[in-house]
C-alpha cells in the first residue's frame, strides 16, 4: 500500500497550492465517503489528500436575497439541520436525506457527490433542478459553470487538474416556485437509485399555470439527464395530468439506460415516465404552499 | 512499500486530550484499535456500509472507518468506550443486555453509539424514527427487533 501526505489548508489558494504540489496526483477530501471508500479498496491512485473542511468558503451556509451559497464540502447533517435551508430549499432535503444513512449522512457533501460524477448520485438531478451555478477554483483562477453541464462522463466532470469546488450558488426562489426529488430504490433505504427523478416548476399566482419547469433524471446515461425539452413543454401549459403525462413521456424518451443488476433499459425507461410525473406532482404541490400531495392527487382526478 | 511518515494527532478522545501517531492513510477505526487499543469500535465492512465503526465526531454521527485519522486534529471523538460514565453502564448498555439485544455483539458498540446519537438529537422518537436512524447499522443475528425495543425502552423512559 502506497503511503500518502495528508494536508488540511485553511484558505482558497492554500489549497490550490496543495493540489498544484507534488506529482499530480493529490486529490480534494470532503466528507471522504466516496473517496476513502475507494482508497481502501486500492480503486484510487493518489499521493496527497487535501482535506478542504478547514476552509471557511467550503463549509459555509450562506442564504440572503440573492439565494443560496452552500459550500461544497457542507454535510448533508448540516443541511438537515440548517432551519434557513429547509424553508427556502425544502426540496433540496429530499437528497440530503435519503444519501446514505445517518452516519454517511453525518459526513456526505454534495459537493462530494457531484464531484464523485456518478450517473446516479442523488442530488444532481435535484441539484439541476434547482439551475443551480457551480463555482469552480483552481491555478488559472476562478469561473463558474452551469450544474448541468459539470459531469461528462461516469466519475468524470469539468474539473481540470489542480481545480475544485468551491461552493454550489443556488438562485432565490422565485414566487410560486416548488421543487422535488424522488427515487426507486428496491429497498426501503440504504441503496443506489435504480432511476432518481428532479423537478421543479414556477406556477401562476393563482397555482393554476406552469410558468416554467426543470426536469433531470439520473441513473439513465452516463450523467445525470438535464431534460429540457419536458420543461419547455409544460411552460405556459396549464395544471393538468394531460401536460404532467406529456413531460413524463419526453423524460422517458430522453431516457437511455443500460441494463444491469439493478434494473433493466426497459424497467429504467418506464420509471424514468412515471418519476418525473410524480416529482413533478409534488413540486407543483409545494409551489401551491397549501395543498398536500393527496389533495393535489385529488384535484388532479387521481385520488 | 514508502516508509510512511507519521503525524501527531492531538483530539480531545473520549473527554481527555489525547495525542496519537498515525499514518496519514490510516482511517481513524485503525488508529483507535491499533494505535490507541481502543477495540471496542469494530470493522464489520470498512466501506461505509455496516456501522460497527460509528463514533461522534463532535457530537455528529460517523463511520470511523471513512475517516482519515489525521482529519479528527482539534476535534472531539466519542467512542463506545465514552459511552458509560464512572463505571456506571449507559441506560442503552443497561437495556440491550436487558433486553438480549445482542448475539455475537459484533455490531453492539455501533448501534449503541448511533442509539445515543439519535436519543441526543430525538429524546421521544417513534419506532419509525428509530428504525430509520439505525437503517446504516447492520446486524446478522438479532433480526432488530430486540434492539429497536432496546432502543424504546430507554427513550420511554427518559420522558
Ligand atoms: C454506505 C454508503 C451509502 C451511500 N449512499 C448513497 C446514496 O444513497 N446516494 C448517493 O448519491 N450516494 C451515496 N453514497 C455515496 C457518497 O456518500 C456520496 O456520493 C457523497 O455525497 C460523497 O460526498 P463526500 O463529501 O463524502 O465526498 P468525498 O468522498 O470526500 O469525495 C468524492 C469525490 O469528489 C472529490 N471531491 C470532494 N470534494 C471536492 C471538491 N470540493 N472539489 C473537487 N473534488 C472534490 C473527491 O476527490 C472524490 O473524488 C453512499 C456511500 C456509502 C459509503
Ligand atoms: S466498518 Fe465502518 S461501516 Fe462497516
Ligand atoms: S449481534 Fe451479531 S451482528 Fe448483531
Amino acid at each position: 500500500m502506497q503511503a500518502i501526505d495528508f494536508v488540511a489548508p485553511t484558505s482558497v489558494d492554500e489549497a490550490i497550492s496543495a493540489l498544484a504540489a507534488g506529482s499530480g496526483m493529490a486529490r480534494p477530501l470532503s466528507g471522504g465517503t466516496d473517496l476513502i471508500a475507494q482508497l481502501q479498496e486500492g480503486r484510487l491512485a493518489l499521493d496527497t489528500v487535501v482535506d478542504l473542511k478547514r476552509i471557511p468558503e467550503l463549509m459555509a451556509i450562506s442564504i440572503n436575497s440573492d439565494g443560496l451559497t452552500l459550500g461544497a464540502s457542507v454535510s448533508c447533517h448540516s443541511i438537515n439541520n440548517s432551519q434557513a435551508i429547509r424553508d427556502a430549499y425544502p426540496a433540496l432535503i429530499d437528497s440530503t436525506h435519503l444519501i446514505g444513512g445517518t452516519q454517511i449522512q453525518g459526513r456526505a457533501s454534495l459537493g462530494g457527490n457531484l464531484c464523485n460524477s456518478s450517473p446516479a448520485a442523488d442530488s444532481i438531478p435535484n441539484l439541476i433542478a434547482h439551475s443551480v451555478t457551480c463555482h469552480i477554483a483552481g491555478p488559472s483562477g476562478r469561473r463558474t459553470v452551469p450544474v448541468e453541464e459539470f459531469c461528462t462522463a461516469p466519475g468524470r466532470n469539468v474539473l481540470e487538474n489542480g481545480e475544485f469546488l468551491v461552493a454550489l450558488e443556488f438562485p432565490a426562489p422565485p414566487a410560486n416556485f416548488g421543487a422535488a426529488y424522488l427515487r426507486f430504490i428496491p429497498r426501503n433505504e440504504m441503496d443506489i437509485a435504480v432511476v432518481g427523478a428532479g423537478a421543479s416548476v414556477v406556477l401562476s399566482d393563482d397555482g393554476s399555470t406552469i410558468q416554467s419547469a426543470r426536469v433531470s433524471i439520473g441513473a439513465v446515461a452516463p450523467t445525470p439527464l438535464f431534460v429540457q425539452e419536458a420543461g419547455d413543454a409544460l411552460a405556459g401549459q396549464p395544471v393538468s395530468e394531460e401536460t404532467l403525462a406529456k413531460a413524463a413521456d419526453l423524460a422517458r424518451d430522453a431516457a437511455r439506460p443500460i441494463s444491469d443488476m439493478r434494473g433493466t433499459i426497459p424497467q429504467r425507461k418506464h420509471l424514468s415516465g412515471v418519476l418525473t410525473q410524480r416529482a413533478l406532482r409534488i413540486a407543483i404541490d409545494r409551489a401551491r404552499g397549501t395543498k398536500t400531495v393527496d389533495e393535489l392527487g385529488r384535484l388532479n382526478g387521481h385520488g | 512499500m514508502d516508509m510512511a511518515k507519521k503525524i501527531a494527532v492531538t483530539t480531545t478522545l473520549n473527554g481527555e486530550e489525547s495525542i496519537f501517531l498515525c499514518e496519514p492513510r490510516q482511517t481513524l477505526l485503525e488508529a483507535l484499535r491499533d494505535n490507541l487499543g481502543l477495540i471496542g469500535s469494530k470493522e464489520g465492512c470498512g466501506n461505509g456500509n455496516c456501522g460497527a465503526c460509528n463514533v461522534l465526531l463532535d457530537g455528529v454521527l460517523v463511520n470511523s472507518c471513512l475517516v482519515l485519522a489525521p482529519e479528527v486534529e482539534g476535534r472531539d471523538v466519542v467512542t463506545i468506550e465514552g459511552i458509560a460514565e464512572d463505571g456506571e453502564l449507559h441506560p442503552l448498555q443497561q437495556k440491550f443486555l436487558e433486553h438480549a439485544s445482542l448475539q455475537c455483539g459484533i455490531c453492539t458498540p455501533g448501534f449503541i453509539v448511533s442509539a445515543k446519537a439519535l436519543l441526543d438529537d430525538n429524546p421521544a422518537p417513534s419506532e419509525h424514527d428509530v428504525r430509520l436512524w439505525l437503517a446504516g447499522n447492520l446486524c446478522r443475528c438479532t433480526g432488530y427487533d430486540k434492539i429497536v425495543r432496546a432502543v424504546l425502552d430507554v427513550a420511554e423512559g427518559d420522558s
